[in-house]
């Protein structure tokens, strides 16, 4: 496997089928510009990877390839040995993606937020008193959302994490916004999902205390032509 | 801890019931728009201040404005189902929610026939149970009027469907608001002719049958298509 990107993942494709979740060759390419090519690699359950890299160089895109919106331009995700695309219902169902948008409705309050989101999730009802105690957002439970600052409202995106595992965590800059005590609730947070034997992607540009198994550095893209 | 088997990965059974999640993402959708939907009432408003400009602008001749009945309350119903259109994915799209419901268990298309159902409860319905007094403000023979709600009860649902398609393809167009109802309009006509169609052959004396059928045609027709293609749309604006 030929990577253009310095990875420390393992490059044995034939230890692929072992591995829980594992990307080989992967492309990304956003209208005439390559973002990334010949990007892989491979993570067990209770791994964390960090994606770093300067703006504009893809880790949104690789996260959202990453949660099956969106096809590739060239290589293979699988979950298992079995490519994404294959049972795409049954990878929605284990994964949580938290963009750089938080998804919360001003309208509605932020108990009622997080009670659609476990809907949505088919979570049982009484969890989501108890993911608003996780990062601490009892208190404004009944506060319409639009009274909330950026970092409550991302807080609140964060709890969504909350509502059921999951067995893949997909994060962009989750820390955005987030105050000192919120971080930490965020690092307890990935903390216990690893735990559990989570796999979580995160894409940070502070890079916090998340002891990453792996790094992937992207390199800024090429100039548009 | 590699060799750890996950515990969190959803058993195959547990998938939770679509019907609810239907229901959430419908009871939603119609909390927001009664909460602080302005669109909604600003269709609706629409709908009545239109219809009654009307009799100003063509003068007091009751044989004239019972004749075109059927067909202002059908333009101006559509004109005012036009309204609410743009935001109908628009705020999900901005907000980010759009990903998390692309990402629910529920199938994109049942999401966008849960959103569609909110929506036309919210603007689709009070222009059906408008449209009679308005019609007889109109002059309008009363013998039309239970054809004239038959046919609004069949065609409005067809203007949500049909219009989400166009809602969708518009999500992230710099000039979405102006390009939907070019994009839609046309598509509108035949519900438009068969809806007003009906209504003048019932007050002619002759069986609307037909022309409801068509209708009722066109509805399934784009209960079957439109929501497959406006969660095509909405997928390819995410990527």
């Amino acid at each position: 496997m030929h990577s253009s990107l310095p990875s420390r993942a393992d490059p044995a494709p034939e230890a692929g089928l072992r591995q829980a979740f594992l990307v080989e060759d992967l492309a990304c390419q956003r209208g005439d510009r390559l973002l990334f090519e010949g990007l892989g690699f491979a993570l067990d359950p209770g791994q964390l990877l960090l994606l770093t890299g300067p703006n504009g160089s893809g880790k949104s895109s690789l996260l959202r390839l990453l949660a099956g919106l969106g096809t590739p331009a060239a290589g293979r995700i699988r979950w298992r040995g079995r490519a994404i695309d294959e049972d795409a219902p049954a990878h929605r169902q284990r994964l949580r993606f938290l963009t750089h948008l938080d998804g919360v409705k001003p309208a509605l309050t932020v108990i009622e937020n997080l009670r659609f989101w476990s809907a949505l999730m088919g979570a049982p009802a009484p969890r989501a008193r108890s993911a608003l105690a996780a990062f601490d957002l009892e208190r404004i439970a009944d506060l319409p959302a639009r009274f909330l600052s950026a970092g409550q409202r991302r807080r609140l995106a964060l709890s969504r994490l909350m509502l059921m595992p999951a067995a893949l965590w997909l994060l962009d800059e989750p820390s955005t916004s987030l105050d000192g005590e919120g971080t930490e609730r965020l690092l307890a947070a990935i903390t216990a999902h690893r735990g559990q034997g989570g796999i979580a992607v995160i894409a940070t540009h502070d890079r916090l205390a998340l002891l990453p198994s792996q790094e992937l550095r992207l390199a800024a893209g090429e100039p548009a032509r | 801890m590699s060799s750890q088997p996950m515990p969190i990965e959803p058993a195959a059974g547990a998938e939770p019931s679509t019907a609810r999640i239907f229901l959430a993402v419908l009871t939603r959708d119609l909390r927001l728009i009664l909460r602080h939907g302005s669109e909604a009432a600003t269709a609706i408003a629409f709908f009545l201040l239109a219809t009654l400009l009307f009799p100003f602008g063509l003068g007091p001749e009751p044989d004239l404005l019972a004749r075109i009945a059927a067909g202002i309350l059908w333009v101006v119903a559509l004109l005012a189902s036009l309204i609410a259109l743009d935001r109908l994915f628009a705020e999900d799209f901005q907000d980010g929610s759009l990903e998390q419901l692309a990402l629910a268990p529920l199938p994109l298309p049942l999401v966008v026939l849960a959103k569609l159902g909110a929506h036309w409860l919210a603007t689709g319905l009070p222009l059906v149970i408008l449209a009679p007094p308005l019609a007889l403000m109109l002059h309008m023979d009363p013998a039309g009027l239970p054809v004239l709600t038959a046919s609004l009860l069949l065609g409005t649902p067809c203007l949500s469907l049909i219009g989400a398609v166009g809602a969708a393809l518009v999500l992230g167009a710099r000039r979405g608001a102006l390009l939907l109802p070019l994009l839609i309009l046309p598509l509108y006509i035949p519900v438009l002719i068969f809806g007003t169609a009906a209504i003048d052959a019932s007050l002619a004396g002759l069986s609307a049958a037909p022309h409801l059928q068509l209708l009722g045609a066109i509805l399934l027709i784009s209960l079957g298509v439109g929501p497959f293609a406006a969660a095509a749309a909405a997928k390819q604006s995410l990527v």
